[in-house]
């Protein structure tokens, strides 16, 4: 087996604050290997968004935050970084796009000047700019789009903000796209949309999405692999149709039977009875 | 955007006739008139003193008084001023520029030091700096103006680095243009100051909080996963937005600087509207009062207005369409 893009071991984040501290990650292993897709699924808590963010640092500094373990990106060490080469990493290696995309836009600056200041950013060597941002936005299914980059974000719909977080994220062509639930604040629709953007450019340019859900049936569709987190941990790990046909931990299993299917009676939706899983 | 400028401008005049009628009711509710001294003059004979009434309009219900002033007023005569014996329009003229030059003065100065440092202390918040600046802002809104402003006067009294009243001196007119310049701004550093501090307190704790409130948005996070250094994210992407708030607090603010004035005039006898709106309160100068308090209005609408105009242009959410505001 080849050395992976990026490798996680014994990664464990806590919470410093007045009321104690909050151990919110307590030592998980992972690898995303070139051009595969990992899901990350676990439900609100399970310490999924902090795991992704602490891959690149963007965790608030000590005392706040304390991360420990090793993140491997391409065999540089991510934690003994500089915070210059880290910022070299971000963006232009492992970019992110994040679940609401209404807010994760700065309101100020239209959707052109934010996604300029990644290419200026990554990409000195680029002259004509706005080109480049005009087929990035074309890329992501934007029409118009030499007429879309003076408008500001308020302007567009949700899907359209998503559309512009991806085309964002992607316009320095990363090797790791890390997708925070880049569907959870979008309806239904929108949401096949955006996953079937986010294959094909998957199909593309052939780089390595971490894909954060809570959403099973985008797991099934979209990854290669999937990692189950709860309470911090990662409780079950493999490739999609074995995890999802043959659940090992309890808890994969709770949350698979929790998903409502179609054709099928029942008198209320199942839960997961934590006090159970705990032991 | 024209249009609700023009809208805006035009709402002022019904509420100028509604703030003149409750002046006329509150002078009317208050004891005495223009002419009570007089009165008490024993010297002084009935008839005069009848005669002065009907030549002032007193001996008329105040309600009448109102209506005879306002058609004055629809003519721009805001009428004379009982003491001074010339007519209002053009005191409130020389007293305005003096006013709103210190007002405006007291802004700048404030918002140069309280902005960078309510920034400085969110980004350190927690730090030592933040907590010292903290305290030095309470006490600098705690402490009453006319009582820094008394300690001014004493200090400068003692160096005699400043002068310490009025607002020009007595050879201004003999000078050239940019002598007189700096005439004025020697005049106008301590009543600035003084009526400042208290504004520089109040400014950077809503600064401090705005920015803090700022780091925490969503889009932070995603200027910060592009790359962005921690400057460019904080003094691009975080204070652009952080200083919106601001735009609207200036607006509102404006009337504490106008009120806090006429402390500030009285103790370093700067002759503003402040100043003047206090002897004619004393005096019962009637029309002269309603006049102040009316310019007053005015100052603070149009601050307001350019506040809403400096809003619109700073944050693109809010657009002023004809239709009105959003």
């Amino acid at each position: 087996m080849e050395t992976p893009l990026l490798s996680v071991k014994d990664l464990r984040i806590q919470f410093n604050s007045r009321e104690g501290v909050n151990e919110a990650v307590k030592g998980i292993n992972f690898d995303i290997e070139a051009g595969k897709t990992l899901a990350v699924v676990g439900e609100s808590g399970s310490g999924k968004s902090v795991s992704a963010m602490a891959l690149t640092r963007l965790l608030p500094k000590p005392p706040i935050c304390e991360i420990n373990g090793q993140v491997h990106y391409d065999g540089q060490d991510v934690m003994a970084m500089s915070s210059a080469d880290l910022r070299h990493i971000r963006g232009k290696e492992i970019a992110y796009i994040f679940q609401e995309p209404s807010v994760s836009l700065n309101p100020v600056f239209t959707i052109g000047s934010q996604i300029a200041e990644a290419i200026k950013l990554h990409m000195p060597h680029i002259k004509d700019v706005n080109a480049h941002i005009i087929d990035a936005l074309d890329k992501v299914g934007i029409r118009d789009a030499e007429k879309r980059i003076k408008d500001y974000p308020h302007q567009l719909s949700g899907g359209m903000q998503q559309r512009v977080m991806i085309a964002m994220a992607l316009v320095c062509e990363p090797r790791i796209l890390v997708a925070d639930e880049p569907t959870t604040a979008l309806d239904v629709t929108i949401q096949a949309q955006i996953m079937d953007l986010l294959r094909e450019v998957r199909e593309r340019t052939g780089m390595a999405i971490l894909l954060i859900t809570h959403n099973f049936g985008i797991v099934n569709h979209f990854a290669d692999d999937v990692a189950v987190m709860f309470r911090g941990e990662i409780v079950e790990r493999g490739p999609v149709d074995q995890v999802l046909s043959k659940p090992e931990h309890p808890y994969t299993q709770a949350l698979l039977d929790c998903i409502p299917r179609l054709g099928e009676k029942r008198e209320r939706l199942t839960t997961i009875d934590h006090d159970k899983l705990a032991v | 955007m024209i249009g609700f400028i023009i809208r805006r401008i035009l709402a002022l005049i019904p509420m100028l006739l509604g703030i003149a009628f409750l002046m006329f009711l509150l002078m009317s509710l208050t004891p005495g008139d223009f002419l009570t001294p007089i009165r008490m003059q024993r010297d002084i004979s009935d008839e005069y003193i009848q005669q002065l009434e009907r030549q002032f309009g007193l001996d008329q219900h105040w309600t009448i008084q109102y209506f005879l002033w306002l058609k004055n007023a629809v003519q721009f005569d805001l009428g004379y001023s009982f003491a001074y014996k010339v007519p209002v329009a053009e005191l409130l003229g020389e007293r305005i520029f003096a006013t709103v030059l210190l007002a405006i003065s007291a802004m700048v100065f404030a918002w140069i030091i309280a902005i960078p440092l309510g920034m400085l202390a969110a980004i350190k918040k927690g730090s030592i700096f933040d907590r010292l600046s903290s305290i030095l802002a309470f006490a600098a809104l705690s402490m009453p103006e006319f009582f820094l402003g008394l300690i001014a006067v004493y200090v400068v009294a003692q160096t005699g680095i400043l002068p310490i009243g009025g607002f020009t001196s007595i050879e201004h007119d003999y000078l050239p243009w940019f002598a007189q310049v700096i005439d004025i701004a020697k005049h106008l550093i301590l009543p600035a100051f003084v009526l400042g501090v208290g504004y520089i307190g109040y400014v950077m704790r809503i600064m401090r909080s705005s920015f803090i409130d700022t780091m925490h948005a969503e889009f932070v996070k995603t200027a910060r996963a592009k790359g962005l250094s921690e400057n460019k994210v904080m003094f691009k992407h975080v204070l652009r937005n952080a200083i919106n708030p601001m735009i609207s607090v200036f607006g509102l603010t404006f009337s504490f600087l106008l009120s806090g004035s006429l402390i500030i005039e009285i103790v370093f006898s700067y002759p503003g509207l402040g100043n003047l709106i206090y002897f004619a309160l004393i005096r019962e100068d009637q029309f002269l009062v309603i006049g102040s308090v009316m310019m007053s209005c005015t100052v603070l609408v149009i601050c307001n207005l350019i506040a809403d105009i400096l809003l619109a242009w700073s944050d693109p959410r809010i657009r002023l369409s004809e239709g009105g505001a959003e």
